[in-house]
């Protein structure tokens, strides 16, 4: 054989030692859990959403703040962004996880998207806090 | 990064061709892929034409006639030609399934035969299936209990733990649905699979057993379970009919059970 790489066998390690690997983490079950519970809450919180954006469409700048300004609006729109982000960032995680195999790139990309999801949460919530707290009456 | 094309060396390219013999009256077309490490040759698929009113109704007994009577080199497994030995596992027409209990007759026009997807190949048809045996080893499938035997009989189950196994116990391990999951072909190496998770239920379920909670310690783990994301690949092409995500999803329950 010319390619001498085919000659030489890098693992002896058992398959069973392999397949043991490190063991189970002894988690996965939060983030399952947090995962399902968030698309639960995210279901009611939309429609919600949706329906009041509807109810908004071409009202001026001062009712849609007064709308935000309205406590329930104010406590529902900072929930809808919270648990919006954490489950998009939940998710994102699960397709990283599945898809990049270098451990390196995976944690760097694993930090990038925990960075992104809580900076556009803090955003968003400081916004709806904004509107909320500057509306005139 | 996950591979979403063959490499260089093993992408499939066309092969020989073996016509019917003379006066055949019900032809019919198996295009078979063939690989042979013993041949630095890239795997091809090769085109064998068959009388069907001279050969067996199963797509096994179309493998069994050609090699036989076409190409005594052709490599496949297969034993008990009845379903329950698990040897002649493959693709046929695209779907993962037993030679020995897929009809011709069920799929139309040329009958496409590979390999199990995304194992390693020993040759032609048959895969390397030692990881995924390992991994039935790692879940230790067999009774573990402290409580000894009763001395003048067996371990008794009332009806209702008995039933518990239904659906459980009929798994033949021929890995057909382990095979066609997608996160599995990702992360084989790290992930159980659906075949070994539904074993692995077997033994939570079973009333005897006395080591439930270290089985669960055991398979609580991002990778070993919940690579699993309920695509459903596996109970559509388990050919015995059984129901793999419904048992990872058991397991993945009783996770939750013992946390909240």
């Amino acid at each position: 054989m010319s390619d001498s790489s085919k000659l030489s066998i890098t693992v002896r390690r058992s398959q069973l030692g392999q397949v043991r690997g490190l063991g189970a983490a002894r988690g996965g079950v939060r983030h399952w859990w947090v995962q399902r519970l968030t698309a639960m809450a995210l279901l009611p919180l939309t429609i919600w959403f949706v329906i009041s954006v509807l109810g908004l469409l071409g009202a001026p700048q001062s009712a849609v703040a007064g709308f935000v300004a309205a406590p329930v609006n104010t406590v529902l729109l900072v929930a809808l962004v919270a648990i919006s982000l954490h489950h998009a960032e939940a998710g994102v995680q699960t397709v990283i996880e599945d898809y990049v195999h270098r451990e390196g790139s995976r944690i760097a990309s694993l930090l990038a998207v925990k960075a992104l999801t809580l900076f556009l949460a803090l955003v968003g919530i400081i916004a709806v806090l904004k509107l909320a707290f500057t509306a005139v009456h | 990064m996950a591979e979403f094309s063959l490499p260089a060396n093993s992408k499939v390219g066309k092969g020989k061709s073996y016509k019917a013999p003379a006066g055949a009256t019900r032809k019919r077309a198996f295009s078979i892929y063939r690989w042979s490490p013993d041949e630095t040759a890239n795997p091809r698929m090769d085109n064998y034409e068959l009388d069907l009113d001279a050969c067996g109704p199963m797509v096994l007994d179309a493998l069994i006639k050609i090699k036989n009577e076409v190409d005594p080199s052709l490599t496949f497994r297969r034993s008990c030609r009845e379903g329950i030995c698990g040897s002649c596992a493959m693709n046929i027409d695209g779907t993962n399934t037993l030679a020995c209990l897929k009809p011709i007759e069920e799929v139309k026009g040329e009958v496409r035969i590979n390999p199990l997807p995304h194992m390693p190949v020993v040759k032609d048809l048959v895969p390397d299936l030692s990881q995924a045996y390992a991994q039935l080893r790692s879940v230790e499938p067999w009774l573990q209990s402290e409580t000894a035997a009763p001395p003048d009989g067996e371990r008794l189950q009332s009806k209702e733990e008995r039933s518990k196994l239904d659906g459980l116990w009929e798994c033949i391990l021929c890995f057909c649905c382990t095979t066609s999951c997608p996160s599995y072909w990702w992360n084989g190496d790290r992930y159980l699979g659906p075949a070994v998770l539904l074993q692995a239920y077997r033994w939570i379920a079973d009333s005897r057993d006395e080591a439930t909670g270290a089985r669960l310690d055991a398979l609580q783990d991002p990778f070993k379970l919940y690579r699993c994301h309920t695509i459903m690949n596996c109970t559509q092409t388990c050919p015995k009919g059984l129901n793999p995500a419904k048992a990872i999803g058991e397991i993945k329950k009783l996770m939750l059970e013992r946390e909240i």
